[in-house]
């Protein structure tokens, strides 16, 4: 398998920064009882995570080892920040919505967890395609479980109305608990699915 | 720009129990997880984590309505909050080193990991979004600090029992597990939201 494929296969599936590496579950959570605000959330996280890495491997040589958390910390919040200017220019009604969400992106530990494990040992190129997978593999799952607890909280999708009047919202798919217990299922799921295709002699 | 009309007290309690920054925010997730494995280091963490926020809050009110409000750099805040969350736990870590060096090992690699930790910029934006006046961001501040702290001992103290226990299926160990339990007392806090509400 050439490098690339690896690192998307990595970030997508395998390391997958939700299931193994149980990283960035802190800010992206809170937006996923609503589909459209969880697919922004997911399209900023990817873009920060992916420019963060290229830009820091390509700083990796010439920065000082001591400050390199901080050095980290700022190159995100600069790329946050053009997100963030960005929302509030195109799309004011959604910035309001996420209210402190898109600045929380810095700290998503995701971002801090590619530089530090990733970029600093790799290519430019390469740092960029796995900011980008992993951001993507934590995208589809977040966008699994805000279609799930979108659907059932409010019988919608998109805000576009799918069931009929006798449909009966599911309240906590909309409060905090559902989103916990999605993801320890997600989890479940993926656990025991790699546990038997390493049993079952590597079948995909 | 006028200050919510919100009492001091019911602030403070909101913020442990309704409001809690992790059961109803999901800030400071990911720490959570890791560190609730062993409940001295826990406490230890709790300690720290409700210090930082606290200081922060004030420090970074003072920044935001002082420097950034009258230079009209709001567009620059999150890199300055950042900056100043940075130095405030690089101070911590120097005075904690200098009078306490017990303490200053137990937190060992936790310390400077609380610069990411997202519940203390998460406090941070919520007061500046909310637009608490100083005394208000400074509650806040110790309160979700006080909450975050109550949270993580709680679950510590679960996962203790949790772990001895066989009857968990496999593929659920560990994370699986300890995220369910998560959601529990995410339900049991909502328990308290008639109490008092606050935005």
């Amino acid at each position: 398998m050439s490098p690339t494929r690896k690192v998307l296969k990595d970030g997508l599936w395998t390391n997958n920064p939700i299931f193994v590496q149980v990283l960035g579950i802190c800010s992206t959570l809170a937006v996923t009882n609503n589909l459209r605000n969880t697919l922004i959330m997911v399209l900023g996280v990817t873009f920060a995570t992916a420019m963060g890495s290229l830009t820091l491997a390509f700083m990796k040589d010439v920065m000082p080892r001591k400050v390199r958390m901080i050095v980290t910390v700022l190159i995100h919040s600069f790329y946050v920040i053009i997100v963030d200017i960005l929302l509030k220019a195109y799309q004011p009604a959604i910035s309001k919505q996420l209210g402190p969400y898109v600045g929380l992106i810095i700290t998503n530990c995701i971002l801090m967890g590619r530089a530090e494990a990733f970029a600093n040992a790799n290519k430019p190129g390469l740092s960029f395609i796995d900011g980008l997978a992993n951001g993507l593999g934590y995208g589809w799952v977040l966008v699994c479980i805000a279609f799930i607890r979108e659907f059932l909280g409010f019988g919608s999708l998109l805000g576009i109305k799918l069931v009929g009047e006798g449909f009966t919202p599911w309240t906590i798919m909309v409060m905090a608990p559902s989103a916990f217990f999605l993801v320890a299922i997600f989890l479940w799921g993926a656990n025991t699915w790699k546990a038997k295709a390493s049993q079952g002699g590597q079948k995909k | 720009m006028n200050a919510p009309d919100v009492g001091i007290l019911s602030l403070f309690l909101a913020s442990i129990l309704t409001s809690n920054m992790l059961l109803s925010n999901f800030l400071g997730t990911c720490s959570f997880i890791s560190i609730s494995k062993d409940f001295k280091s826990s406490m230890g963490l709790g300690v720290a984590v409700t210090m930082v926020i606290g200081i922060c809050s004030a420090i970074c009110w003072a920044v935001l309505y002082f420097i950034i409000k009258p230079l009209g750099i709001e567009y620059l805040s999150f890199i300055i909050f950042i900056i100043v969350i940075a130095g405030v736990v690089q101070m911590l870590e120097m005075i904690i080193d200098r009078f306490s060096p017990s303490l200053y090992l137990a937190l060992g690699i936790f310390l400077p990991l609380i610069t990411v930790n997202c519940a203390v910029l998460g406090v941070i934006l919520f007061m500046q979004i909310r637009n608490y006046n100083f005394i208000q961001a400074v509650v806040f501040g110790f309160g979700g600090g006080a909450g975050w702290w109550l949270a993580i001992i709680l679950l510590a103290s679960i996962r203790t029992k949790l772990d001895k226990n066989n009857a968990i299926p496999a593929g659920l160990k560990g994370t699986g597990i300890t995220l369910i339990t998560i959601g529990f007392m995410a339900m049991a806090f909502i328990g308290f939201s008639g109490m008092i509400a606050v935005q």
